[in-house]
């Protein structure tokens, strides 16, 4: 009996490594799924940090981040060497068009007569652009490429961002959020 | 073949240390202790863009501006703990190759110590269960082996 007894203790050992791998192979599924370039920010939830630019536009003039606050909106980091950006172009202009959101640009290490040739030709979906040669401020919104695309409240808080490009799939995530917002500020 | 895989080898090291080469701007110190500190941090902070490469390596424009960020505030006289803070605020724990010990890093931390656990256990445990002592044999069975034996030698 006692035999018995011990034999199925055993067997339910040898279990053990069996749970283990198991375990172990869904850890690490779950990861499969994760895109290694998207980083928690820790800026989320945060106020907007407080910097002073300048406009890209003419009249060229200083940006502050008093500019900003007062309606909800997108922060959008943009260049013109970057391909995502001129594939988000489009949806930019449509967001702005079919829902009147408020877009801000920030032209991320760029140069001015480009970056003004480039909204001349695909159309301005920003109420303005601030111009950011050095990613000064980029770095100040922990900026890691573009596109990079910040969901921001009236009141200046940091409430979501989209990594890479955004479109009716990722607008989808920030929709909601900006609706809420909307809500608010109303 | 050998020499084929060495010349291979060889061209990718090379191909490789170039880039790394091109990544680094000279930016002069007031103190060598303050190049020093430079140094360490572009080595333990992490490019946020790449997977792999702490920003001293790494060719990218976000490494560009964070080791002018770094250089900056060193020479405003920042300690290192408030330059690591500043990046963590703004990029996460990711940028820290060496990350803190919390809720979220446990499974990191944690993970090869419990791993090495399991494995010394298991290892003791197949060396305790030896395989059982033979079971002496009672005298018929010792004449029936015999007989075998001696069957065999007579029978190869």
């Amino acid at each position: 009996m006692s035999e018995q007894k011990s034999s199925t203790m055993q067997r339910l050992l040898l279990l053990i490594p069996m749970v283990l791998a198991f375990g172990l192979g869904l850890f690490l599924y779950q990861g499969l799924g994760k895109d290694p370039n998207k980083l928690e920010s820790s800026l989320l939830g945060q106020q907007l940090p407080v910097f002073i630019g300048e406009s890209l536009n003419a009249p060229i003039k200083a940006i502050a981040t008093d500019d900003i606050l007062g309606t909800p909106s997108l922060i959008n980091v943009w260049a013109t060497w970057c391909p995502t950006c001129k594939a988000e172009h489009a949806f930019l202009n449509q967001l702005v068009a079919s829902e009147g959101v408020r877009i801000i640009g920030v032209n991320y290490h760029d140069q001015r007569e480009p970056a003004q040739q480039w909204l001349a030709k695909l159309g301005d979906p920003y109420e303005f652009s601030i111009y950011d040669p050095k990613g000064q401020l980029g770095i100040e919104l922990g900026v890691v490429g573009a596109p990079e695309t910040y969901l921001v409240g009236a009141d200046g808080i940091i409430v979501d961002k989209i990594t890479g490009e955004l479109n009716e799939r990722t607008w989808a995530q920030l929709k909601p959020q900006y609706d809420e917002l909307m809500a608010q500020a109303n | 073949m050998h020499t084929y895989l060495k010349a291979l080898l060889t061209a990718i090291t090379l191909v490789l240390s170039s880039g790394v080469m091109a990544a680094i701007e000279t930016y002069q110190f007031a103190t060598p202790e303050m190049a020093e500190r430079f140094a360490d941090l572009t080595v333990e902070l992490r490019c946020p863009k790449c997977q792999n490469q702490n920003l001293s390596d790494s060719d990218s424009i976000i490494s560009k501006d964070l080791r002018r960020q770094v250089k900056t505030m060193v020479d405003a006289g920042k300690s290192d703990d408030e330059i690591r803070t500043f990046m963590v605020q703004r990029y996460g724990d990711f940028i820290l190759y060496d990350p803190p010990f919390k809720a979220q890093t446990l499974v990191l931390w944690l993970a090869p110590g419990v791993l090495v656990v399991i494995g010394l256990l298991v290892v003791v445990k197949v060396r305790r269960s030896k395989p059982a002592a033979p079971v002496a044999l009672n005298e018929e069975e010792q004449a029936q082996l015999d007989e075998l034996i001696k069957q065999k030698k007579e029978n190869p």
